[in-house]
């Protein structure tokens, strides 16, 4: 296992993956940093007070992270989808497998190294964005670790159902499902919350099962939370908080201790279940 | 870190293949229908079949990477999918390909690991693999730049790594040019000369004829012949081009088996080889004038063609084995 996962490490800098990844991060730092700098710039001029500026930060500074979120989610399933299925595919692991290892190892090899991957990426990217708007206006989100952690936890999600429909499907079938599954979990989102609001319980109810079935809407609100300045959520207050709710770019809590447990628990099912499904499949 | 099994000692002993009645469906297809082999250990065993005939799912199966519908197998000793025993073997698959990125030395380092070969040997086992196929000196070149035949001969270093004492060859030489079949026909008779059983699985039939001991004609699943090459080749027989033979004296030739003439050309079937120049030198004492001499079976390719095609009579084959 551990074999497999310092191969797909090693196929990471081989391809340049590494290199790119981090190029693009640089380059989608550098252009939202510089955006975010200038609004803040924009609001002094016109003499909007600190406070206000900060809070502004923050709410683009959330918008910035759903394109980090879209974009770790998408690096996951495009990772992850050939990872199995193209080594089947092209015939790689016919020769491997016939060596005395359990097809086992070769999925949980394969998901530590990409998890390894990934969740660099995402602490890197994130970290770097938090760090580069906190130089360039000065807010810094109230928990930058908690947001990051959220963030790989979600890239995390959607590699692991890669690897699983990558046991079964062409690679490039896993990779669109993925996609597919990863906005349908984001809109489940969006209409629990205005089914909460109207008070459509059977709206809601679907809204629910489907963040349970997939968790990522779920850790995109911790990554949410741990961006929200503590103001918002005080500002928001009980009269507002339903309606605010209802907008997946809030979150006036982390999420809950038992679907975090979930989560890690929807994790380990899902691998468990690839490996299963590749031991059981005619190579 | 290396595959958490532990080698068992090598068994000696009983057959390197044992198969009975192996069979494998897919959905309504029947891919193998009722295998039933022995190869020995040591010998170059040769699975030959036209194209659909059931090989590749055979050797799958005998390596565990597919599980039969219905059959019992035995693969050194040990069920068919047994982990442990897969340490002892060697693997060239038909369609087969290697991380393009990875130095054709990383490759064989990975499958040594993957093998759980003795760690402090590994490089000495690495290079000879590489010595054998002829790539040594590059084995630092990444696999992607090779050609078709050099990946080829790569796979060759990868089932023969380490010094399995079974390898399993699917079309080892397809992408091949004719040096290059020659040059994996005596990497098969030097692992066999070391011990190793070779099963090669191959539609070239010269390749076949040329180095294995025993072969087996598959045919929709099933085995339709089975044994020596001499055995499935039948008889020699004798033909010779001649001259000037008095009628008188073809009568004569009969104590040295079946004679025919027709025309310039006589066959005597069959025939001792150790009498063919006894039988030249009666012809020549008769006054007849020898001018070819072609004493010889026939091809492996008739015969294949005879049985798949049923346009020559298949004599009846016993369940092959040692005696086969």
């Amino acid at each position: 296992m551990i074999t497999i996962a310092a191969l797909t490490l090693r196929e990471a800098a081989r391809r340049r993956l590494l290199w790119l990844l981090a190029g693009l991060t640089i380059g989608s730092v550098a252009l939202t940093g510089w955006g975010v700098e200038r609004l803040a710039t924009l609001a002094r001029e016109q003499g909007a007070d600190e406070l206000s500026i900060w809070i502004g930060v923050s709410q683009v500074l959330i918008l910035v992270a759903f394109m980090f979120s879209f974009v770790v989610a998408m690096t996951a399933a495009f990772l992850a989808a050939p990872a199995i299925a193209g080594d089947l595919e092209s015939g790689v692991a016919l020769a491997m497998l016939a060596r005395p290892i359990r097809r086992a190892d070769l999925v949980v090899g394969r998901w530590l190294g990409l998890s390894v991957v990934l969740t660099g990426y995402a602490v890197a990217s994130g970290l770097l964005e938090i760090a580069v708007v906190a130089l360039l206006t000065g807010y810094a989100p109230p928990q930058p670790l908690v947001a990051v952690a959220f963030l790989a936890a979600q890239g995390i999600v959607i590699l692991t159902l890669a690897l699983l429909l990558g046991t079964r499907l062409p690679s490039v079938g896993a990779g669109a499902v993925c996609v597919v599954l990863f906005g349908l979990a984001w809109m489940a989102g969006v209409f629990a919350g205005i089914a909460r609001l109207f008070d459509i319980e059977i709206l809601a109810a679907v809204a629910r099962a489907s963040r349970w079935l997939l968790p990522t809407d779920g850790l995109w609100r911790g990554v949410v939370y741990g961006l929200e300045p503590p103001i918002v959520i005080a500002g928001a207050g009980p009269t507002v908080g339903p309606i605010a709710e209802a907008n997946p770019f809030y979150a006036s809590a982390a999420p809950p201790i038992e679907f975090v447990v979930w989560s890690v628990a929807w994790v380990a099912v899902v691998l468990a279940l690839a490996a299963w499904s590749l031991d059981h499949r005619e190579l | 870190m290396t595959p958490s099994v532990s080698r068992p000692p090598a068994v000696a002993s009983g057959p390197a293949i044992r198969t009975d009645g192996l069979a494998k469906r897919f959905g309504r297809t029947v891919a193998l229908d009722g295998l039933t082999m022995t190869v020995e250990r040591g010998e170059v065993f040769g699975f030959l079949g036209p194209n659909g005939a059931g090989k590749t799912t055979a050797v799958k199966l005998l390596l565990g990477l597919s599980r039969p519908s219905r059959g019992r197998a035995e693969v050194l000793g040990a069920p068919l999918g047994d982990r442990a025993v897969r340490a002892r073997i060697g693997y060239l698959p038909e369609l087969f390909r290697y991380q393009p990125w990875l130095r054709a030395r990383e490759v064989l380092e990975l499958h040594a690991e993957l093998a759980g070969l003795q760690r402090t040997g590994r490089p000495g086992q690495v290079a000879d693999a590489l010595g054998l196929v002829g790539l040594a000196d590059r084995a630092e070149w990444l696999v992607g730049t090779y050609s078709k035949g050099m990946q080829q001969r790569l796979g060759l270093a990868v089932a023969l790594l380490g010094s399995p004492e079974l390898v399993f060859l699917d079309e080892p030489t397809s992408a091949l040019d004719p040096v290059g079949r020659l040059g994996v026909r005596s990497i098969i008779r030097a692992a066999s000369d070391r011990g190793t059983t070779v099963f090669l699985n191959s539609h070239l039939l010269t390749e076949v004829e040329r180095v294995c001991d025993r072969v087996a004609i598959v045919d929709r699943g099933r085995v339709i012949a089975a044994g020596r090459l001499d055995e499935l080749l039948g008889a020699p027989v004798l033909r010779i081009r001649v001259t000037d033979l008095p009628p008188k004296a073809i009568a004569a030739l009969g104590a040295f088996g079946r004679v025919q003439l027709d025309g310039d050309r006589l066959t005597i079937d069959p025939i001792d080889p150790a009498r063919v120049p006894d039988l030249v030198a009666a012809i020549v004492s008769a006054g007849g004038r020898v001018h070819e001499v072609d004493a010889g079976r026939g091809s492996l390719e008739d015969r294949f063609v005879g049985l798949v095609t049923g346009g020559a009579p298949a004599e009846p084959t016993p369940p092959p084995g040692p005696a086969a």
